[in-house]
């Protein structure tokens, strides 16, 4: 063995001890333990700690998100909050004609939706046509294919701070985008402070930070379509289009699907690199959900938390709805693929 | 020549060149550009000086201007190329520059001061990094904390994450007890609660139970991860009941069960799930944003959104600290990726 291997053979070893070491001495009250309440309580104890976590920091917050929504004031404790029961709700559904911002009580609101669902519709449809391209031209016959996959996968592991940053960086007014302007005699732009270039920018930062997670499903159900298909639809002598729409696409529905909705579920909850980017800006015309949440909740000096809380219950209805109809999706892709 | 391009575009299986083959290789080069390419420019632009940051148009690669110690003067002037009246070019250090009007000496000459209008002289540049920008922060600013405070709640989340999940799913897998698929229900169910729907109760029960601002506030609500639990469920649930039996017979108490034998047999299932944990962890932004409110415990993604969100970005620094951001991710990403893609290909989760 050589010196280095060696070395990480101790080195591994001393790190170990200390662990092994205390798990043995784990073992000694939990045998007792173990004689005193059989394997159920074995199994009691093994779920304990991720189960108490997951209540206190998941399942309370749940429930009382509910009593927050009914309750008003600037604090934070429940028991300092003035029950006001719908009244928050009344508020948000406040408004004359829904189509109107201007008309609503609390337009921030109205706006942050109706943002919300412009983004949604623009970038899922923007999102399904790209990770499908991507996915057929990745599931074609092409020279270092894990290599390509890796490529548009890369984005998906950047933070949503650092893909905000990298792009802010390239679109601000000295950033590379104007250089490209430039170069092809062009007139430098201030990319972000116009309402439509930053829509498109937020759009396009989205679909370029997350395509590589959708296009990695889409490929598996690609692969997934039996090849004798093909061979078959080659001897007849059909053409490629009707390829696709015959063959490829109703074999790819149940994967399809799957993707729309995930990526309907992520974008109405769209905040982090969008934020990054644009702050919401210019005015509110990237401001969405999770920020309207997060800002009413907690950063805007007209704090409302509970106003906040019923925001976040409507949008979680939204989210309900959605994962039903993924649940329902999905359960019917797997009765499609048990009668294949 | 035709015989050179039929030899060029002749492929296996003897098919010739289709449009689509073209489109194809069209759009994998595009795409290798515009997914690697902003961060290519991130990596470039960290090393320029906050003077080349703010030309336009940029340059692709970093350079500094060049000094040079003349004798006379304590500290080293920046050097030009001079176009003189006579028509000649010359190098020369700029003294001080007054309006429109620069002083230049030779360096060789020192004595002779020449009064240069600056439109007539250009810097001399050679290819240099800022280095600077990348360990400034370090001493300056709070970014060796930030730094540190995201080691701590990555690794911290990560191991806490592998042991609670762990036991939670042996005990889901292996135990027959009554309420155990209600609770299996529960967990995914929860699957699809995002934070930005439990944001405001989920800040007022961790700020009752103490950790408001303070890094196990951050660690502590994302550790129970649903995605975790089924994961490593559904792998262990190939493991065999018999070894588990064999053990019991050799007198194995079920602590030994999940930690020398279960746990050792789970390794693939827990290595992606390390890898998930310390992207999501180490990515984390909403969360620590809202709970951290003292500036020493700031994680780097929350860090790093102050600084860029300040009236006066000094770019040099933020674009260094966001390259230093990405190491960790690229080093996965390099090293690693493929366990996260057959991860999600397998279970559709991330």
């Amino acid at each position: 063995m050589s010196a280095a291997a060696t070395l990480k053979t101790w080195a591994g070893a001393a790190l170990a001890a200390p662990v092994i070491w205390l798990a043995s001495i784990v073992n000694v009250p939990l045998k007792s333990w173990q004689r005193a309440t059989g394997t159920g309580g074995m199994a009691a104890f093994f779920l304990a700690p991720n189960m108490a976590i997951f209540g206190i920091f998941v399942l309370v917050p749940l429930v009382i998100n509910f009593f927050y929504s009914a309750t008003s004031g600037t604090a934070y404790f429940l028991q300092d909050r003035n029950f006001v029961g719908l009244e928050q709700y009344q508020r948000l559904l406040d408004c004359s004609n829904y189509l109107d911002t201007a008309t609503c009580r609390e337009d921030l609101f109205w706006k942050a939706v109706h943002n919300t669902g412009l983004f949604v519709v623009v970038q899922v449809a923007l999102m399904t046509v790209v990770s499908i391209a991507t996915a057929l031209i990745l599931n074609r016959e092409i020279v270092g294919r894990s290599f390509w996959r890796a490529v548009f996968f890369f984005p998906v592991l950047l933070s949503p701070v650092v893909t905000g940053l990298i792009w802010r960086w390239i679109l601000q007014r000295q950033g590379l985008l104007n250089l490209i302007v430039h170069d092809l005699g062009g007139e430098p732009y201030n990319w972000l402070t116009d309402r439509f270039w930053a829509f498109t920018a937020a759009v396009s930062v989205s679909v370029w930070a997350h395509m590589g997670f959708y296009t990695l499903i889409l490929l598996a159900g690609l692969q997934a379509i039996p090849r004798d298909l093909y061979e078959a639809a080659e001897m007849d002598g059909t053409r490629p289009a009707r390829v696709f729409w015959r063959i490829t696409l109703p074999l790819l529905m149940p994967n399809l699907l799957v993707v729309i909705v995930l990526a309907l579920i992520r974008a109405v909850q769209i905040f982090d690199e969008v934020y990054v980017l644009t702050g919401g800006g210019p005015g509110t015309s990237t401001l969405y959900l999770t920020q309207y949440i997060y800002e009413i909740g907690f950063a805007s000096l007209l704090r409302n938390p509970g106003l906040a809380s019923a925001a976040s219950i409507l949008m979680g209805l939204v989210l309900v709805v959605l994962t039903l109809l993924q649940l329902q999706v999905g359960r019917r892709g797997e009765r499609k693929g048990a009668r294949q | 020549m035709s015989g050179v391009t039929t030899f060029l575009t002749r492929r296996r299986g003897g098919r010739s060149w289709h449009w689509t083959d073209i489109v194809s290789w069209l759009w994998l080069i595009g795409g290798l550009v515009i997914m690697f390419g902003p961060a290519v420019w991130l990596v470039g632009s960290s090393f320029k000086t906050p003077a080349q940051l703010a030309e336009f148009p940029p340059t692709i690669l970093p350079y500094v201007s060049q000094q040079a110690s003349v004798e006379g003067y304590d500290t080293p002037l920046p050097l030009y190329s001079v176009k003189l009246p006579d028509g000649s070019t010359r190098i020369m250090a700029e003294l001080r520059r007054i309006g429109i009007v620069a002083q230049m000496v030779d360096p060789k000459a020192p004595k002779d001061i020449v009064k240069v209008n600056i439109a007539d002289r250009q810097p001399v540049r050679e290819i240099g990094f800022a280095t600077g920008n990348y360990t400034e922060p370090f001493v300056h600013f709070d970014f060796l904390h930030y730094l540190r405070n995201s080691v701590f709640v990555t690794a911290m989340a990560t191991l806490i994450t592998l042991l609670t999940n762990s036991m939670a799913a042996f005990a889901l897998s292996k135990y027959k007890f009554r309420g155990r698929d209600l609770t299996m229900l529960v967990i995914v169910g929860t699957l699809m609660v995002p934070l930005s729907v439990i944001l405001v109760p989920l800040y007022s029960v961790v700020s009752a139970v103490g950790l408001l601002d303070s890094l196990w506030g951050v660690i502590l609500p994302t550790v129970a991860t649903p995605t975790g639990v089924f994961l490593l469920r559904q792998y262990m649930l190939t493991i065999p009941d018999e070894l588990l039996d064999a053990a019991r017979m050799d007198n194995a108490s079920e602590w030994q069960i999940y930690w020398r034998i279960v746990l050792p047999l789970a390794a693939p299932a827990l290595a992606v799930l390390a890898i998930f944990s310390v992207v999501w962890r180490w990515n984390d932004f909403l969360w620590p944003l809202v709970v951290l409110s003292r500036k020493e415990l700031y994680t780097l993604q929350v860090g790093l959104n102050t600084y860029a969100g300040q009236l006066n970005v000094q770019w040099h620094y933020i674009l260094a600290m966001t390259v230093v951001t990405m190491i960790p991710v690229v080093l996965v990403f390099v090293f690693l990726q493929r366990y996260i893609t057959s991860g999600i290909a397998g279970t559709g989760l991330k």
